[in-house]
């Protein structure tokens, strides 16, 4: 199946959701890698104020080039970074902030999938590398946050997206983890081959 | 002549980062062709996107790499020494101009450099060689492939066959995270430095490309359709295409040891090079 979703989504349409059906996004993605998941954990668990609200947005996992044009941040490329690097952080942080969307590459694992099931969230794939088709569904970049103390890669780049896709999703609300299942599958494949 | 070489390598990285050479990009619609969903859409947005990169005059790719140099060096081309400086001061440009993504982090403080410059970075892999001429290849490598690259100190008594697993089992394990479709390099014996020098080098080489000794050529083709048959696909959504090639190179071992060193390439399988000759001539090769 392929939705167009409008962002921000509620529980009905993340369960209607299933692990291989493509996504298209329109609203707000806030691109957030390892130490942004870092500082927004401590930052709530100190009962300090985030700057954004992240069960309304979509989390990219992604380290943008963002150029700056006259008072303006242009995006030039911004593809997906490996999320498996997340998988430490991503089960508290969509406990902690009720996230309805994750988008990066490469696919996640065990403790994201319990907290997509538990939560109600999905997690998406957008194609790793393809940095311009990314780039050209951002319309807008418009904020950013954390830019100075953690550098252009791992700051918060808040961008109005439309049409932002093809996502596939690989892990849904429901329990199903489709890179997961490849990966068990190719594992017994793999067993059997003699040299 | 150091600034007429430093735009030059300027531009060179600019293509490279654009511009996906065409063995790979041909390799990459050959397995859009024979695939099926969910792993063609993924291969069909790829292709899109190197297309746009190519029109927009973009980065194909938001990880513009480390930038990585090769140098063959003729023992009489007149300018050596201005060549390292020459490749920093492009790399510098690039990242502005281009721009590329800063990605060059100190190790003990975390701070990016900003301009792609740090320790060793650029990293430059010099060799020298007969003549008066100089080439130098740029191959701006991907840190999302790069971490799924390994090295492992075999025992000797488990052979080629034991070799052969050892790769197959990584690439399973290594599954999406390294943005499949990839290249594959493997470098076998030497030593641990050796061996990932001989991997990484492996990646130069162009798609469907064999080695010239016919039993690491039937080695190469073994390993890729062994792990193409594992079905990871693109972006480990399952598929038909895991690598789009397997390169393999060795060195002569230590009897006591059995290094074997996997680096792995994302399908931006990006290199350019150029060669400038004793006049000081530049330009483009394939």
């Amino acid at each position: 199946m392929e939705y167009r979703l409008n962002l921000p989504v509620g529980e009905e349409d993340i369960l209607k959701i299933k692990a291989g059906d493509t996504i298209y996004i329109t609203g707000l993605v806030v691109t957030a890698r390892d130490e942004a998941h870092k500082k927004a954990i401590e930052m709530y668990d100190e009962g300090k104020e985030l700057p954004i609200d992240f069960s309304k947005v979509a989390i990219f996992h992604c380290g943008p080039i963002v150029k700056k044009e006259g008072d303006e941040w242009k995006v030039v490329a911004a593809g997906p970074t490996t999320s498996s690097r997340m998988e430490i952080f991503e089960y508290d942080f969509i406990k902690r902030f009720n996230t309805r969307i994750i988008i990066g590459k490469g696919g996640m694992g065990e403790k994201t999938a319990k907290a997509c099931k538990e939560f109600k969230a999905v997690y998406a794939a957008f194609t790793g590398g393809a940095a311009v088709l990314a780039a050209n569904a951002i319309k807008k970049v418009k904020d950013v946050f954390w830019l100075e103390e953690l550098g252009m890669p791992e700051a918060l780049w808040v961008l109005e997206v439309e049409d932002f896709g093809p996502l596939t999703v690989t892990i849904d609300a429901h329990g199903k983890n489709l890179t997961e299942e490849v990966k068990q599958k190719a594992k017994e494949i793999a067993k059997k081959i003699e040299f | 002549m150091k600034e007429k070489i430093a735009n030059e390598i300027a531009n060179l990285i600019a293509n490279a980062v654009i511009d996906l050479p065409k063995d790979v990009e041909d390799a990459l619609r050959k397995a859009m062709e024979n695939e099926e969903e969910p792993a063609k859409t993924q291969l069909k947005a790829v292709l899109k996107n190197i297309e746009l990169a190519r029109q927009q005059r973009k980065p194909m790719c938001q990880d513009t790499g480390t930038p990585t140099f090769y140098v063959e060096v003729g023992y009489n081309f007149p300018y050596k020494d201005i060549i390292k400086d020459a490749i920093v001061e492009g790399v510098r440009k690039a990242t502005k101009e281009v721009p590329l993504r800063p990605n060059a982090v100190d190790v003990l403080t975390g701070k990016n450099s900003g301009d792609n410059t740090g320790l060793h970075i650029p990293y430059i892999n010099w060799e020298l060689v007969d003549g008066d001429e100089c080439k130098i290849t740029v191959m701006p490598k991907g840190g999302g492939s790069e971490n799924m690259s390994t090295l492992k100190m075999l025992k000797p008594g488990v052979g080629i066959k034991g070799v052969k697993k050892f790769v197959l089992e990584w690439m399973v394990e290594a599954a999406g995270n390294p943005c499949p479709p990839t290249v594959v390099g493997v470098g076998i014996g030497g030593g641990a430095d050796i061996a990932m020098k001989l991997a990484k080098k492996a990646l130069l080489r162009k798609v469907g490309e064999r080695h010239s000794n016919k039993e690491i050529a039937k080695m190469e083709e073994e390993l890729l359709n062994a792990i193409n048959s594992t079905g990871i696909g693109a972006m480990g959504l399952g598929g038909k295409t895991t690598v789009l090639d397997v390169h393999v190179e060795i060195a002569h071992r230590h009897p006591a040891s059995l290094p074997v060193a996997i680096a792995v390439q994302c399908w931006a399988n990006r290199r350019k090079s150029l060669k400038i000759d004793k006049e000081g001539k530049i330009w483009n090769i394939d």
